[in-house]
């Protein structure tokens, strides 16, 4: 299944790069891809449940939008500390615990939390995430933690 | 038709340039190395995001603006990674953060 899947991916790809459809090509792009799936059909999907993988695709794809809003806020701010006159800026680094099972949403959260105002993640582990705030205020606005409950809805039930 | 588009796509540039121009003079003005993080992983991010947005809206909807959309994605990703390696590589090193009661701290 995964086999499949990898090869279907790969035949997409292969179609929006290239946009040409002669028979050489589109040959070559058969054959190409199902040459790649069967060496790494195990990486791109690995052992995960596809169906859940789906669904948290859509999930991650509704999570979007309100990503972006941060990250033009995030923008804003950045632009304010930057342009002031006397750098209204009070660094601090501190950590909060990690909730999250899966690797995905891990990576998931720390590039989200890199990308929202004025803080990025300096190391992530099993048990917790290391964070660099620019101003202390801004800390205390992420370690409310709707950012980690809105990945953890999207990782939803049980299952790796 | 057209010269509306290119109004949207001159100021998606615009702002994105604008972002860029910040986030450089972040990187010089911020006093310590993680400070300058963050101009570096948030200011470029959506910089050429917007730029590469603009490019889209200009060339209308076929395959390049879907191969745009391809880098837009790939820059989102792998733009905070760099950045989150980075601090962790100076974070391991024991680079020491500043903070604002030390002084200029360099």
């Amino acid at each position: 299944m995964s086999f499949i899947l990898t090869a279907v991916i790969m035949f997409i790809f292969w179609i929006l790069l290239s946009g040409e459809f002669n028979i050489v090509l589109i040959l070559s792009c058969i054959i190409s891809s199902l040459f790649v799936s069967y060496i790494s059909h195990d990486l791109l999907i690995g052992k995960t449940d596809i169906k859940l993988g789906l669904i948290r695709t859509l999930r991650f794809i509704k999570y979007i939008p309100w990503l972006m809003w941060q990250i033009v806020l995030s923008n804003i701010d950045l632009v304010k500390r930057t342009l002031h006159p006397r750098m209204p800026i009070s660094p601090t680094i501190f950590s909060f615990r990690n909730e999250l099972r899966t690797e995905m949403g891990m990576v998931a959260l720390a590039n989200s939390i890199t990308l929202t105002p004025g803080t990025i993640t300096i190391d992530v582990n099993k048990d917790e995430f290391i964070i660099h705030a620019v101003a202390t205020e801004l800390a205390e606005g992420l370690m409310e933690g709707e950012m980690q409950r809105r990945i953890k809805a999207i990782e939803g039930e049980a299952g790796v | 038709m057209d010269i509306i588009r290119t109004i949207i796509s001159g100021i998606l540039i615009a702002t994105g340039c604008f972002l860029i121009v910040i986030a450089a003079i972040g990187v010089v003005r911020f006093p310590d190395f993680y400070t300058r993080m963050h101009p570096a992983g948030k200011g470029d991010t959506l910089g050429q995001g917007l730029v590469l947005t603009g490019l889209m809206v200009y060339e209308g909807f076929d395959l390049i603006s879907v191969k745009l959309l391809i880098i837009i994605i790939f820059i989102f990703i792998a733009n905070p990674t760099a950045t989150h390696a980075l601090a962790k590589a100076a974070y391991v090193a024991g680079v020491k953060p500043w903070v604002k009661d030390e002084g200029d701290g360099k």
